[in-house]
């Protein structure tokens, strides 16, 4: 196990091999794939939130000059409710195929209707205009309270509301309904002393990736068809695309590019489709690409979300009951992370009565896609900031608080197993123990402190390290790369094969390169992946010995591996790897390993966050002053990209909190669609984000990994809320603590 | 807007002339980071640009006991290194500061961002609060026009079409004399003011103020000179009682809209604190410079 290893490689903060090409421009992204007769694809999208398409018409288009190919949803093959594996879930390749190009409605405002490809952008853009389109305007339905009234106007008349024991009479905007519980609430609040209860609105927010999507792709009718685009799982849009298209997978080939930021958005497909389509009818290779207003009016965001939140403590501080109702916005398909905010809300707490009802409902906006611990920051602000105010209440300090019940092993989730061994009893000590919050606050500010639960998962990857006559060898992974993770899978190589790092170069393989890969997400690349390197260079390894064996005439259990090479402990020799390599051809030819893997196992990494907060009482406008987040990693590989996970997470769940929502008027357009008024922060807006790595090993992985991309997007919401709250002398329960609403919040406390 | 001819006269004669052509409408440049932007719309109408960074005097300024005339296509880079001007205009100084980034600087203009005509351009508070006039030049010849008076409306300015701005000018400030510029904005850079707030002061020997200007930025169509809110301050020491007096004089003249940067209700507000930081920081500063 980790403690007992010493490793050579693993937890030094080696150079990344990405580096150099990124910094210097020259790695290659989805929009910098050009081809020979190329032609460039354009999107008609939706003037309304909510309306039924009652005729389109692209002859006009079709016949200007320079247009080569239209798309509508009627050149996808019939597509049925079968559900496909895409990102982090399964979802409706129906719902897909409508989100991607409308059939006879659409649901919001920037939806796709049509397509065209054109020799130029002007000609396309021009193109557009010339599609005809009639449309029966519908009242849009554009957040919870109103999709969820009885005689709200419903997206969809079909869709009832699942999880009752009995189909509803009448079709809902509620797309399902789910129950969580363990204990008896009931009970548990009558032994309660103090008993907090509390609603709690989020917004609508965006991952904000800095690259807008965008894909290049040929359609082969003979032979192989050919996408390239950003993606964080090429192997699902391959999978999405092909389904879509009624392909065999293996017509079609997938090709990663360099990735300028995903966090979840980047799971799904939105032009790839399309532009296969538009490739198809016109003979031509087809590039696409969003702006950044497309990007926010028609990809997938993170669910807004309401939730009541009921917490109840004994004097002694043992919390004796956790209740929530939640509600998130599905946008204008099913299928938002609603039950994981439930089953995530209260996992941090060893508390035996638990009740969560949750509510996912469709809403004339955006489908939502997933955002780093996709459902997890909603649901947890409120349970959090319940919990501090418990804390408060009872006059204990938040983290005791947190530490007399903090989920260990063996703890029952509300969701079904117990916990393995986890981090978090560690991580809120680091917490106390921390100078920061060890630092005396002074007058005029906040603290907040809140922790965050993510599962995390392993799944599906397969790698291949295929050595070199010089011995160096290439890592061929599936793993788009969207965090450093090449790093780590370099070290983590090394560390089995014990040659020097820069003699293994990882890359990416396409879908025809590597078998199937689940994609970057869920926290599982350097987990799943890493185990499946670490597989590979073990066979590898294996291979080597082999070989060195029959060159010694002896068996391979007489030869020792180490340090990057073979030594023969039956008598004389060592040899490299890169001297066994040079003479492979003698010993039956080349040598490559693998290490297919279906990972299970991941450990959940428990994240803590302490967040001082001053707030300027005449404008409402709040500083982070000071932040520190603490989380388990298990094993650092690679230190540097551990925190910078960290910091990450937070600056993004400091966005949240802070300024970042979309603004809708009331037609259901979005007002502030670009990086201008959409507030993400800047560097200048945050402190240095202080990191404490904790590592309470994970035992399925060989190193004791566990992923960390996640969780420490979560506990910023409440962190930064409670200590708004906390500088403020009034109680937070809507976010964005946007100026606007601060300020009323100072005003009405008077 | 689509670009079909650049044009870089040598001399005002040669803009107003190339201003007068009729064949295609013609858009005059200074740094372009507002004009460069707005060719991206939609709208395929040929424009020409006429760059005006190649006329004498454009780029320059003066500094005397008269005041200081400010070429208007400076960049606000040079400007806000300029000490001289710094330490009689800070304020003005401060608010070319705001505008952008580093890299957005290296172009912007405080022309530009006047003749742009934004409601919420932070120069043009600073401007108004230290009594600027815009020289402009036509095929008619000079007029001067006070900066109040010279933003119409939303992207409006008073200027014909074959007109240009020429020069702004600014008197030298009495002794005793300073200003401030503040905008609200929530986060910390690469911001468009949700309110904005220009004020100088003058002070006599004992503290006591005897003149002041005070401009509100992004509360409504246009900049506005707020005369009630500095006759609040006119007679006093600037105490907290005048500071709140003349934020609650800017409050009330505001007009704001709502919208995705701000409410009417919190634009309201902010700029009165604004108004009152503001004049603070100017009183300070105009008690440094007897
Ligand atoms: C990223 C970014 C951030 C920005 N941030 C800010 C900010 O924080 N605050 C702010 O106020 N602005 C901001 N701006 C807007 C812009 O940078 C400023 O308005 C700037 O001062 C414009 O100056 P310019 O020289 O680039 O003007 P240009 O773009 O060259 O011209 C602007 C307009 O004025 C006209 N014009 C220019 N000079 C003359 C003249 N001498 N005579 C007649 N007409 C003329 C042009 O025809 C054009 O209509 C930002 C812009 C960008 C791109």
């Amino acid at each position: 196990m980790s403690e007992a290893k010493k490793f050579n490689f693993i937890g030094q903060r080696t150079i990344r091999p990405d580096g150099h090409d990124k910094v210097t421009g020259k790695a290659n992204y989805a929009a910098d794939l050009s081809l020979p007769g190329m032609i460039w694809g354009k999107i008609l999208r939706s003037p309304h939130a909510h309306a039924k398409i009652l005729k389109l018409d692209t002859s006009r288009a079709e016949a200007m000059s320079g247009v080569m190919s239209v798309a509508t949803f009627d050149d996808l093959p019939s597509v049925s409710n079968e559900a496909i594996q895409s990102g982090e879930g399964a979802i409706d390749s129906l719902d897909l195929g409508r989100n991607v190009l409308a059939r006879d409605k659409v649901l919001y405002h920037g939806h796709a209707i049509a397509a065209i490809a054109a020799k130029t952008v002007a000609i396309a853009e021009k193109a557009l205009e010339l599609i005809d389109v009639e449309y029966e305007v519908l009242t849009p339905v554009l957040d919870l309270h109103a999709a969820m009234k009885a005689d709200a106007p419903l997206l969809h008349e079909d869709m009832f509301t699942q999880g009752y024991p009995e189909q509803p009479e009448k079709p809902s905007n509620i797309a399902a309904r789910h129950e969580l519980k363990m204990g008896d609430v009931e009970a548990g609040f009558a032994e309660a002393d103090v008993i907090v209860e509390r609603d709690f609105v989020t917004p609508t927010v965006h991952q904000g990736y800095i690259e807008p999507h965008a894909c290049t792709v040929s359609y082969n009718t003979e032979g192989q068809s050919m996408v390239w685009c950003s993606t964080q799982g090429h192997f699902d849009v391959r999978a999405s695309t092909a389904k879509l298209l009624a392909m065999p997978l293996g017509n079609l080939k997938v090709i990663a590019s360099e990735i300028g930021g995903g966090f979840g958005g980047k799971t799904t497909v939105y032009l790839e489709p399309i532009a296969l389509i538009l490739s198809r009818k016109s003979g031509r290779p087809v590039k696409m690409m969003m702006d950044r207003d497309e990007v926010f009016r028609a990809s997938g965001p993170a669910s807004a979300a309401r939730l009541t939140v009921k917490v109840g403590g004994k004097k002694d501080g043992t919390i004796t009951a956790m209740q929530t109702s939640i509600a998130y916005e599905a946008g204008a398909f099913k299928g938002s992370p609603a039950m994981i905010g439930g089953m995530t809300a209260f996992t941090p707490y060893n508390c035996p009565n638990v009740y969560c009802e949750t509510f996912d409902v469709v809403v004339n906006k955006p489908k939502v896609a997933a955002y780093r611990a996709p459902g997890a920051p909603q649901a947890e602000f409120g349970a959090e900031m319940a919990v501090s105010e418990l804390a408060e209440k009872l006059g204990i300090d938040p983290v005791d608080l947190r530490l007399q019940n903090a989920a260990k092993e063996g703890t029952q989730t509300v969701y079904g197993p117990k916990l393995k061994a986890v981090g978090l009893v560690e991580c809120l000590e680091a917490a106390k123990n921390s100078p920061h919050y060890k630092t005396e606050l002074k007058e005029g500010e906040g603290r907040g402190i809140a922790s965050g639960f993510w599962f995390n998962i392993g799944g599906q990857s397969s790698v291949t390290i295929n050595m070199n006559p010089d011995g160096t060898g290439t890592i061929v992974e599936g793993s788009p790369d969207i965090g450093g993770s090449r790093a780590s899978m370099q070290m983590m190589a090394s560390e089995e094969l014990g040659i020097p790092l820069n003699d293994l170069k990882p890359i990416i393989g396409d879908t025809e390169s590597i078998p199937y890969n689940q994609s970057t997400g869920g926290s599982r690349t350097t987990f799943a992946t890493g185990m499946a390197v670490i597989e590979a260079a073990q066979d590898v390894v294996h291979q080597l010995k082999e070989r060195a064996a029959s060159l010694w005439n002896v068996t391979p259990d007489q030869v020792e591996w180490r340090d990057g090479s073979a030594i023969n402990t039956a008598g004389e020799g060592q040899m490299t790897c890169a001297e066994i390599c040079a003479k492979c051809e003698k010993t039956g030819g080349q040598i490559s390993g693998t290490g297919n893997v279906n990972a299970r196992g991941a450990g959940p990494s428990f994240a803590v966050h302490v967040c001082d907060t001053k707030v300027d009482m005449e404008t409402g406008k709040v500083d982070v002053i000071r932040y520190t987040a603490i989380q388990d990693a298990g094993k650092a590989i690679h230190p540097s990209y551990v925190e910078g996970q960290f910091q990450g997470g937070a600056a993004q769940g400091i966005g949240w909190a802070l300024n970042e929502e979309y603004v809708y008027n009331d037609d259901g357009v979005m007002e502030n669609a670009g990086f201008l008024d959409y507030r993400i922060p800047l560097a200048s807006d945050l402190p240095m984000i202080d990191t404490i790595i904790v590592e309470v090993p994970n035992n399925f992985h060989p190193y004791g990994v566990r992923g960390v991309g996640e969780s420490g997007i979560i506990p910023p919401l409440a962190a930064v809320g409670y200590s708004v709250g906390d500088a403020i002398g009034a109680n937070v329960s809507e976010l964005p603590c946007s100026p606007p609403r601060v300020l009323k919040l100072i005003q009405e406390k008077g | 807007m689509a670009v079909v001819d650049y044009q870089a006269p040598q001399s005002i004669e040669d803009a107003i002339g190339i201003l007068q052509k009729t064949d295609i409408k013609s858009k005059v440049m200074a740094g372009g980071t507002d004009l460069i932007i707005q060719t991206k719309s939609q709208t395929a109408d040929p424009v020409r640009v006429v760059d005006l960074k190649h006329i004498d005097g454009m780029m320059s300024y003066t500094l005397d006991d008269g005041g200081m005339s400010l070429g208007p296509a400076m960049s606000c880079a040079e400007f806000t290194t300029l000490d001289d001007v710094k330490a009689v205009y800070p304020g003005l100084s401060e608010s070319a500061y705001l505008i952008g980034s580093t890299q957005v600087q290296g172009r912007a203009s405080i022309g530009g961002n006047l003749c742009n005509a934004s409601p919420a351009a932070d120069t043009i508070p600073a401007l108004i609060a230290n009594g600027a006039q815009c020289v402009i030049e036509g095929n008619n010849g000079e007029r001067v026009v006070a900066v109040e008076d010279f933003v119409t409306g939303v992207a409006q300015n008073c200027m014909a079409s074959d007109e240009l701005l020429k020069r702004i000018s600014m008197p030298r400030p009495a002794p005793g004399t300073s200003d401030a510029y503040l905008r609200f904005i929530p986060r910390t850079e690469m911001d468009i003011a949700v309110a904005g707030a220009g004020v100088s002061v003058t002070l006599d020997s004992s503290g006591k103020c005897t003149a002041a200007r005070v401009a509100i930025g992004a509360v409504a169509v246009t900049a506005l000179l707020v005369r009630e809110a500095a006759e609040a301050l006119i007679g006093t020491a600037v105490d907290e009682q005048a500071l709140d007096a003349a934020a609650a004089a800017a409050s009330a003249a505001a007009k704001p809209i709502t919208d995705r940067r701000g409410t009417a209700e919190y634009r309201t507000h902010v700029v009165g604190v604004l108004v009152k930081r503001a004049a603070k920081i100017a009183a300070e500063r105009a008690r440094g410079v007897k």
